[in-house]
C-alpha cells in the first residue's frame, strides 16, 4: 500500500515537471516530445489506479498520435516559439504603417 | 492589466475546484453493496454479468446501455476526419507520388517497423475483439492499428494507403453500427437493443451485438485515424 503510493507520488512530481517542462521551453519540438511524457505518466497512472481502459486510451492516442500530430504542424509551422511571436510583432508593425500611410 | 485579469481567473477556477473536490471523499467506498443497488453504479455492477454476459461492465455500459452516446462519438470522430480531409485535401498530379520525406528513414527504423508492424496489428485486432472480456475495445484497438500503420508510413516513403480502401471500410463499419441499432428498435422496444442471445460468461462468441459493434468501432476508428494521418503526411507545403 505505502509503496504504491510512494510510485504514484513519484510519478506525479514527474508529471508536474515535464508540465512545467513543456510550458517553459521555448523550442516547440521539445515541448511536444515533454507532452508525450505527460501523456505517459498518466496512462501508467491510471493503470495503477485500476483503469486500464482509459490507460489503454492515453497510450495510444496521447503518446503516439497526438505527438505525431503536432510535429507535423510544427515542420510546417516554425519550430521555435520566439520565431512566431517576432513574426507577429513584425506584421502587426508593418501592418501599422501600411494604415499610417 | 493582462496579467491581473489571469490571476483572477486562475484564482476563481481554483476556487470552483476547490469547493467542487473538498466534498468528495477520497478512498471511500461510495458505490455500496452492489446487491443492494442503491447507487448506479452497483445497478450496473450487479445486471451486467447476468444480463449480458459480458466480463467488461464499461464495455457494457459504453455499448450497450450507453449506446447512442457511442454512435455521437464515432460521428464526431468521423465529422473530425471529413473536416480535416476538406481542409488538406489537394488534387494529386498524375504519376505524383504523396511524399513530403525527402531522405529516406534510417535502416534501423526500417528493419525495427517492418518486425513490430505484424505484432502491432495482432495487437489491435485482439484489443477489440477482446473489448468485452478484457480491458480496452474499439476506440484503443482501431488507434493501435492507426499507430502501427502511422510506423510504416514514416518507415516506407512507398507504403500507401488507398483512400478508397478507408472509406469502404469506414462506410462498411458506420452502417454495420447504425442498422444493428435498427435491428434492435424491430425486434426489441429501443435502439441498440440487445436482439442477440447472450451466451456464457467469458467466451469469445457472448454479450451478444456487443463484440459485432466493438469490431465494427474498431474498424471504423482505425480506418478513420490512418485516413486523417495520410491527409497530413501526403500535403506538400504549398508555398
Amino acid at each position: 500500500m505505502i509503496f504504491s503510493l510512494i510510485i504514484i507520488i513519484v510519478l506525479v512530481l514527474l508529471l508536474l515537471a515535464a508540465a512545467i517542462y513543456a510550458v517553459m521551453q521555448k523550442d516547440l519540438l521539445y515541448a511536444t516530445i515533454a507532452t508525450g511524457v505527460i501523456s505517459l505518466i498518466l496512462s501508467i497512472i491510471f493503470f495503477i489506479l485500476q483503469a486500464p481502459d482509459v490507460a489503454l486510451t492515453e497510450a495510444a492516442i496521447g503518446i503516439a498520435l497526438t505527438t505525431i500530430i503536432f510535429v507535423f504542424a510544427i515542420r510546417h509551422t516554425s519550430r521555435r516559439e520566439d520565431e512566431v511571436t517576432i513574426l507577429e510583432e513584425s506584421d502587426a508593425q508593418e501592418m501599422d504603417n501600411k494604415e499610417s500611410v | 492589466m493582462k496579467k491581473v485579469l489571469v490571476i483572477l481567473m486562475l484564482a476563481v477556477i481554483a476556487y470552483t475546484l476547490g469547493t467542487s473536490f473538498s466534498t468528495i471523499k477520497f478512498g471511500e467506498n461510495r458505490i455500496g453493496d452492489p446487491k443492494e443497488e442503491k447507487t448506479v453504479a452497483a445497478f450496473y455492477l450487479n445486471r451486467t454479468p447476468s444480463e449480458l454476459s459480458v466480463a467488461n461492465v464499461i464495455t457494457a455500459i459504453v455499448v450497450n446501455y450507453r449506446g447512442f452516446d457511442t454512435l455521437g462519438e464515432v460521428s464526431v470522430l468521423f465529422l473530425a476526419a471529413t473536416g480535416l480531409g476538406s481542409i488538406l485535401y489537394r488534387r494529386r498530379k498524375k504519376g505524383e507520388h504523396p511524399e513530403v520525406i525527402t531522405k529516406p528513414a534510417s535502416q534501423l527504423l526500417q528493419s525495427g517497423s517492418k518486425l513490430i508492424y505484424p505484432a502491432i496489428l495482432v495487437l489491435g485486432a485482439y484489443v477489440f475483439i477482446h473489448g468485452h472480456l478484457t480491458p480496452g475495445g474499439g476506440f484503443q484497438g482501431g488507434a493501435i492499428i492507426a499507430t502501427g500503420l502511422l510506423l510504416m508510413m514514416m518507415a516506407y516513403k512507398d507504403f500507401e494507403i488507398r483512400h478508397n480502401v478507408l472509406t469502404w471500410v469506414e462506410s462498411i463499419a458506420g452502417i454495420t453500427f447504425v442498422s444493428l441499432g435498427l435491428t434492435g428498435l424491430i425486434y426489441g422496444k429501443t435502439f441498440l437493443e440487445n436482439f442477440l442471445p447472450t451466451g456464457n460468461l467469458n467466451d469469445v462468441v457472448s454479450g451478444g451485438i456487443i463484440p459485432i459493434i466493438y469490431i465494427a468501432v474498431g474498424f471504423k476508428v482505425a480506418a478513420e485515424l490512418a485516413g486523417v494521418l495520410e491527409t497530413l503526411l501526403s500535403n506538400k507545403e504549398n508555398d
